[in-house]
Parts: structure tokens; sequence; C-alpha cells
């Protein structure tokens, strides 16, 4: 298991990073950063289960 | 023959005296400043069925894992969390729980910044909530600087460098370990247990922010000044259309 997650994930080298002027990101970053504006959009998108219910005045 | 009087009964049973103990100064205080009715409602308006707020739970549940976890490392020590596999799985609890605070509080903090939760007297809820964030980054840093590795030392290496410059490394040394672990188990934490046990406690006085088409539509949501924290949240779910 250890060296499969090691040829998948292989961490023997410096970080891969994401440079655009000034602006110098890890990749690991990057995709932690656009995994938190999807589920933001998502938690804004998506309706919250039982919300049309309780605005309805049915408990 | 002479007799005393007795002292006059109490009006009603158990009536008492005012009293000036600060006890009773300091629970009418935090009674009247946040009843058991607004600490602990029985529903919330409609307009709280959100993801967004689960989000903010989420941060709490991220943060009490947090504190077990490092609670547990704390007493542990070092050589045992860098070489016992129990300890290891202890270290990346931590870590991993840590990486979830940080990822689900943003997404929190985004939410609440586009529906200006600042709104209607809620300025400290906004700003407890802000500071929170603010103070939890030095928190994480702390950390990474106290893993006792390679790691922590090229971190704390190059973070000297940035605080020197801003003039703050005199007080604030990333390479002093003793110093680092102090400002990570216990002056950190308690700051942002604090903050957000204040965080929580304002929502709860001051409510929800309303959606900014109630705000517009319906008065009774509108707080009029300082003291009308409350109006138009939690405390008038009636003119907000009933509760969840």
């Amino acid at each position: 298991m250890n060296v499969l997650a090691a040829a998948v994930f292989n961490l023997n080298h410096p970080a891969h990073t994401v440079d655009w002027e000034f602006i110098h990101l890890s990749v690991a970053n990057v995709v932690v950063i656009v995994l938190m504006l999807i589920v933001f959009f998502l938690a804004i998108l998506l309706p919250f289960p039982g919300a049309a219910r309780r605005r309805g005045g049915v408990s | 023959m002479s007799t005393t009087a007795p002292p006059p009964a109490p009006s009603t049973p158990g009536a008492r005296a005012p009293s000036k103990s600060w006890t009773v100064k300091v629970r009418e205080a935090g009674v009247d400043a946040l009843p058991p009715e607004k600490l602990l409602p029985d529903g919330q308006p409609t307009y709280v069925a959100s993801w967004i707020y689960v989000f903010g739970v989420a941060s709490i549940a991220s943060l009490i894992v947090i504190i077990g976890s490092g609670s547990i490392l704390t007493l542990k020590g070092p050589a045992w969390w860098h070489y016992t596999g129990v300890g290891h799985f202890f270290n990346s609890i931590h870590l991993w729980s840590v990486e979830l605070f940080f990822f689900v509080m943003v997404v929190h903090l985004w939410g609440k910044y586009w529906m200006a939760a600042w709104r209607g007297g809620r300025g400290r809820v906004w700003v407890t909530g802000a500071i929170t964030f603010l103070v939890a980054v030095p928190a994480a840093l702390t950390g990474y600087v106290s893993q006792q590795n390679f790691d922590a030392q090229w971190i704390s290496t190059q973070a000297k460098d940035a605080l020197n410059s801003v003039g703050v490394g005199a007080f604030f040394n990333v390479t002093n370990f003793g110093q680092m672990y102090s400002y990570h188990v216990l002056i950190l934490p308690i700051a942002v247990v604090a903050l957000v046990g204040a965080h929580v406690l304002l929502v709860r006085r001051n409510g929800v922010v309303p959606p900014f088409e109630l705000e517009k539509r319906l008065p009774a949501a509108k707080p009029t000044g300082a003291s009308a924290a409350g109006q138009g949240d939690g405390s008038a779910p009636s003119s907000t259309g009933g509760q969840a």
C-alpha cells in the first residue's frame, strides 16, 4: 500500500509551483483554494435539505 | 411585660431584600445580556436553513478535534508522535483537523462576507469571527515550527526573516522552540477558543443576520439601534416566516 501511495504521490522532489507575476503558489495550495471555491459555490447553490418544507410552515 | 415585634414578613413567599452581592450582579447582568430563551432557543428562522451555517458548525467540530488530538500529543511528546504508529496517527489527525478547520472556516467566512453579516448591529459577531481566523494563522504557524523535525527547522528559518523584517522577531522568535510551543499549546489555543465562544454567544444574542430582501421588506427585521440587538432574528420568528 505504501509503495502504491508512493507511486501515485511521489513527493521526492521540490514542490511544483504556479508562477504568475509576483504570485508564487505550490500546486497543492492551488488545488486546496480551487476546492474551497467549488465547495463555496456548491454551498450557495445547493438547496438545504428540508428548507422548502420549513418555509412552507409544515412541521 | 415587653414584647419585641417580629420582623415584617416579606410580602410574597420567597421574596428577598435587594442584594448587592457581586454574584447577583453578575447573574443579573448575564441574564439581561443573554436570556435563557436566546442562549438555547427552541428554533431558528427559516433562512438559517443554509449550508453556510453548516460550515460554521463544522469549524467548531474541527476545533474540538484539534484541541483533543493536540492535548494527547502534548501529553505524549515528540518522541511518541515521531516514532510510534499511534503517535503518527494522532499527529496526522491533528494536522488534517487543522486543514479542515481552515477549509470550512474560510468557506463560512466567505459566505458571511457576501451576506454582509455585520448588518443590524452585528459588527461584533463579524469581528470576532474574522479575528478568530487571524489568530488561528499564528496558532497554525507555531504548530508547524513545534514539530521537532527538519520541516519545522526549515519553516522557522524561513519565517524568521519575514518576522524580523516587520520587527516582531525580538519577542516572537520562531527559532525558539520553548517559546513557540508555549504559544502553540497555551496562549493561542486559549485565544481561539475564547474568540469562538464569544462569537457563538454573540450570534445567540444578536441572532443570525436576515437576508437582504427580508430586511427591506420587514421593518421588524431591521434593528433600530444598539439596543435592538435580537430584533429580526431568532427572537422574532413570527415576522420572519416561521421557525426552522
